[in-house]
C-alpha cells in the first residue's frame, strides 16, 4: 500500500464516507473515548502547557539541526555492530530492504507497526520479491487479513471497523468460530500470531523515536508485538521517516510521555521497547544483524519551507481525534495514509497538489487540531499557507472564485465600492427572497441554501439605520 | 470611554438588527459610540481562501480606517480575531506591520470589552426563557475569550443557560467550507442543532453572525422551534 489509497475522486470518497454509518459509529465513539482521555492524562501530569512548549522545543531543535543528529545516530549504529541505509525515495529504501531479505534467504517476514514502510509500499515490494510478510501489530492485522483494507487512522489503523465487523473478517477469512467479544477476538489473534512469529526469519519494525546519542531505536506499543519482532527474528530491519530523531534519552522520556498522553490518554503504553544494534557479546537476545533505514522520500523538500514545522510531528493522532471533519468522513475520504488535519497538512507535501488540493480545503480552521496538538504545530495555519500556495503560486483557483476574490478586493479595500456592492445586495438577491429569508439562492449560494435558509439582505443596511438615528439624535 | 465600532460586514447587511443592539448596549453602559463609515470587512473570506495578497488591501484599509480609535469593539470573536492576526499576517512589512500591531492592541471583542475594559458583569438586560450559548471556535481558541459571554449571560434575568452538549465542536460554517464542502458541512451542522436540541434550550445564543447564520439557517430549513440570538440582543433585551 502507498501513501494513496483507493482511486474515487475525493467528492465520491466523501460521500462514501458520509454514508458509512458503521464508520462514523466508530469513528464517533472513539474520538469521545480519545478526547476525555487525553484531557485526563494531560490534567493528571499537570502544566500540559508548559509541557507541550518544551515539546515544541525539543522538535523544533532537532528538525533544526536534522543533518548534525542524523551523523550521530549513523555513527552509534555503526559503533555497534548495526548497518545504516540513508533511502532518498521510497524505491531506494525497498530495494535496499529487499536486497537485505534476499541475502538472507528470508522467507517470512513480521512487521511490527509502521506508517513510513506503508508509505513506501514496502509489503509490496517484497511480497513481489517472493516472500510472506505479516504484520503483528493487531489492527494491521485485522486489515491485512481484510484483503488489505486500508488505515483510516495513524494510531489505531481499524478504527473504522467495530467489533462485530472483526468477528465477520476473522470468521470469513480464517474460520473464527467464537463472539466478538474484544478479548476473544483478542486470543485468536494472538495465537494466529504467535505461529507467525516463531517460524519468521526477518523482522522489520518502524520507529517512534531514534536516539542519537545512543544509536537507540525505541518504540512504544500496547500489545507488546513490537518486543517480538525485535526479539525472534535473527535480522532485524528498522525503517523510519528521518525526522523520526531526538537528541538523547531525556528529550525522549519528554517526547513518550506527550506521545502516549495526546495519542490515547495513557500515562504510558504497556510496552516501551528500545534496541540498540545487534546483541553484543553476553546479551541474552535481540537480533543477529540490524539495519537502520533512514527514509527521506521528499522530506528534505519540507526542510526549510514555511511547512517545516509539520516535520516536528509525532504522530500521535491527537489532531486527528478532535477533528470535527474527520468525524464525519473518515480516514479513507483523505485517498492518503495520513488523514485528518496532519494528513490534509503533509499528504500535499509528500505526494503533490495535483492529486490532494482538495485535502487543505476540507477543514473549517476550527484550530481544534493546533489546540490538541502536543507539540504545538500550527496545523490550521499551514492548511491555509496551502490554500495560498494553491492560489497564489500555483494558480490552481477555480476560475469564478478568483473573480470573486477580484471582487471582494475591489470591494472592501474601498469604501466607495463596498458602498455600492452593499448597497445593491439587496436588489441582487431581492428576486430570490420570500420574506425575510432565502430558500434557493444563485451561484454560490445555491450550495448553501441546499441545506439551509439565508437571510435576505436588508433594504437598510445597519450603516444607513445609524444614519438616521444620528441624524435624528441632532433634530 | 470612545469606543470605535467595527460593525462586520455581515452585520452590516444581514443582521442590521444585532449592530444597533450593539451601539445602543455600549451607550447603556457610559460609552461614546462612534461608526467609521469607511469601515468595509476584516479581510477574512479572501484569507481563508488562500487570496493572502487580496486580503491585505482590505486589511490595510481597515488599519487607515480604525487608526485614530482607541477601542475598536466588535461584535464578532471571529473578525475579533482576524484583527489581531494582522500584524502575524503582515510581518513582511514592517511599517505595516507596526500599525497592524496598534490595532490589534486596541480591539476586543465586544462581551470581552465589557468585562474586561468595562469591568462590567451585569449588564441589567431581561430576558425570559431557556438558552443554551455556541462557544465558536476562532473566539474560544484564536482569540481566548471563553468566560466573558458566559458571566455576561449568566446575570441576564430570567434567563435559564443550559449547557450545550460537544460545545467544543465546530458547527460547520467554516465561511467559503459552507458552500465549498456542503456535504461535510451539512453532517456538522446537523450534529450541532441536535446538540442544541439535548440542551433543551429553546434559545442558542452565540457571538459570531457566521455560526448563527449557519445554525439558524439549519433549524430555519428544518423547521425546528429554536430561536437563535446574537448576544449583543440578549445583552440588550430589557
Ligand atoms: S500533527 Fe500534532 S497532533 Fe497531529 S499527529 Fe502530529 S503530533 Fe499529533
Amino acid at each position: 500500500m502507498a501513501m494513496k489509497i483507493g482511486d474515487k475522486p475525493f467528492k465520491e470518497r466523501v460521500s462514501d464516507g458520509i454514508n458509512d454509518a458503521f464508520m462514523r459509529g466508530a469513528v464517533a465513539s472513539a474520538q469521545g473515548r480519545f478526547r476525555s482521555g487525553r484531557l485526563n492524562a494531560a490534567e493528571e501530569l499537570g502544566n500540559w502547557e508548559e509541557w507541550r512548549k518544551l515539546g515544541e522545543e525539543i522538535r523544533s531543535h532537532t528538525i533544526e539541526n536534522l543533518d548534525y543528529y542524523l551523523e550521530l545516530l549513523s555513527e552509534n549504529v555503526i559503533k555497534r555492530g548495526g548497518h545504516v541505509f540513508f533511502a532518498k525515495t521510497a524505491e531506494e529504501a525497498n530495494e535496499y530492504i529487499t536486497k537485505v531479505v534476499k541475502e538472507k534467504n528470508g522467507k517470512k517476514v513480521v512487521k511490527s507497526k509502521s506508517m513510513v514502510t506503508e508509505e513506501i509500499n514496502m509489503n509490496e515490494a517484497l511480497e513481489r520479491a517472493g516472500c510472506e510478510v505479516i504484520e503483528s501489530d493487531l489492527g494491521e492485522w485485522i486489515l491485512q487479513v481484510d484483503d488489505h483494507d486500508p488505515p483510516s487512522h495513524i494510531v489505531t489503523p481499524a478504527l473504522h471497523k467495530n467489533k462485530e465487523q472483526i468477528r465477520d473478517v476473522f470468521k470469513e477469512k480464517l474460520g473464527y468460530d467464537k463472539t466478538e467479544k474484544p478479548e476473544e477476538l483478542a486470543l485468536f489473534a494472538r495465537e494466529k500470531l504467535r505461529e507467525e512469529f516463531l517460524q519468521a526469519d526477518i523482522g522489520i519494525t518502524g520507529c517512534n523515536f531514534a536516539i542519537a546519542e545512543s544509536g537507540t531505536i525505541s518504540l512504544v506499543t500496547n500489545e507488546g508485538n513490537a518486543r517480538m519482532v525485535t526479539t525472534i527474528p535473527k535480522t532485524q530491519i528498522t525503517v523510519m521517516g528521518m525526522e523520526r530523531i531526538v537528541p538523547t534519552w531525556e528529550e525522549m522520556e519528554v517526547l513518550v510521555s506527550l506521545l502516549t498522553r495526546a495519542a490515547v490518554g495513557q500515562k504510558l503504553t504497556s510496552y516501551i521497547t528500545a534496541l540498540t544494534g545487534p546483541r553484543q557479546e553476553g546479551e541474552a537476545d535481540g537480533p543477529e544483524e540490524f539495519h537502520l533505514v533512514i527514509v527521506d522520500n521528499g522530506r528534505s523538500n519540507i526542510l526549510g519551507t514555511a511547512f517545516q514545522s509539520i516535520l516536528h510531528c509525532i504522530r500521535c493522532a491527537a489532531c486527528i481525534n478532535v477533528c470535527p471533519v474527520y468525524r464525519h468522513v473518515g480516514g479513507h475520504s483523505y485517498g492518503s495514509i495520513y488523514p485528518g488535519p496532519v494528513g490534509a497538512v503533509l499528504t500535499p507535501l509528500l505526494g503533490g497538489y495535483d492529486e490532494y488540493k482538495e485535502l487543505p480545503y476540507a477543514s473549517t480552521l476550527c484550530a481544534a487540531c493546533t489546540e490538541a496538538c502536543p507539540v504545538k504545530i500550527p496545523l490550521h495555519e499551514h492548511l491555509l499557507r496551502h490554500r495560498q500556495e494553491i492560489v497564489e503560486k500555483e494558480g490552481k483557483a477555480p476560475v469564478f472564485e478568483n473573480l470573486s476574490m477580484k471582487a471582494f478586493s475591489l470591494g472592501t479595500a474601498s469604501p466607495a465600492m463596498y458602498n455600492i456592492g452593499s448597497k445593491l445586495a439587496p436588489t441582487a438577491l431581492g428576486f430570490f427572497s420570500a420574506d425575510d429569508k432565502i430558500s434557493k439562492g444563485p451561484g454560490p449560494l445555491k450550495n448553501w441554501t441546499d441545506i439551509r435558509d439565508f437571510p435576505a439582505p436588508k433594504k437598510n443596511r445597519f450603516r444607513d439605520l445609524y444614519k438616521k438615528r444620528q441624524k435624528g439624535g441632532e433634530e | 470611554m470612545k469606543v470605535s465600532l467595527f460593525v462586520t460586514c455581515l452585520i452590516d447587511i444581514f443582521q442590521t438588527d444585532v449592530g444597533m443592539d450593539t451601539v445602543e448596549l455600549l451607550e447603556r453602559l457610559g460609552c461614546e459610540v462612534e461608526f467609521p463609515e469607511k469601515q468595509t470587512c476584516c479581510g477574512q473570506p479572501a484569507y481563508n481562501s488562500g487570496y493572502v495578497d487580496k486580503a491585505k488591501d482590505s486589511m490595510k484599509h481597515m488599519i487607515r480606517v480604525f487608526e485614530q480609535a482607541d477601542y475598536v469593539v466588535t461584535p464578532s470573536g471571529s473578525c475579533a480575531t482576524m484583527l489581531k492576526e494582522y500584524p502575524h499576517i503582515l510581518k513582511d512589512e514592517t511599517e505595516w506591520e507596526a500599525r497592524a500591531q496598534a490595532l490589534a492592541n486596541k480591539t476586543y471583542e465586544l462581551t470581552q470589552f465589557i468585562v474586561e475594559v468595562l469591568g462590567i458583569e451585569d449588564v441589567g438586560a431581561k430576558l425570559k426563557g431557556t438558552a443554551t450559548y455556541h462557544t465558536s471556535c476562532h473566539m474560544t481558541r484564536l482569540l481566548g475569550v471563553k468566560e466573558a459571554p458566559l458571566k455576561l449571560l449568566s446575570h441576564v434575568e430570567g434567563l435559564e443557560m443550559k449547557p450545550l452538549p460537544h460545545n467544543y465542536n465546530c458547527c460547520g460554517f467554516g465561511g467559503t467550507f459552507s458552500v465549498k464542502m456542503t456535504p461535510i458541512s451539512e453532517q456538522m451542522v446537523d450534529e450541532k442543532v441536535q446538540s442544541v436540541e439535548e440542551a433543551g434550550a429553546d434559545i442558542l445564543i452565540g457571538a459570531d453572525c457566521g455560526c448563527l447564520m449557519n445554525i439558524g439557517g439549519r433549524i430555519d430549513r428544518k423547521g425546528k422551534p429554536i430561536k437563535v440570538m446574537h448576544i449583543a440582543s440578549v445583552l440588550n433585551s430589557r
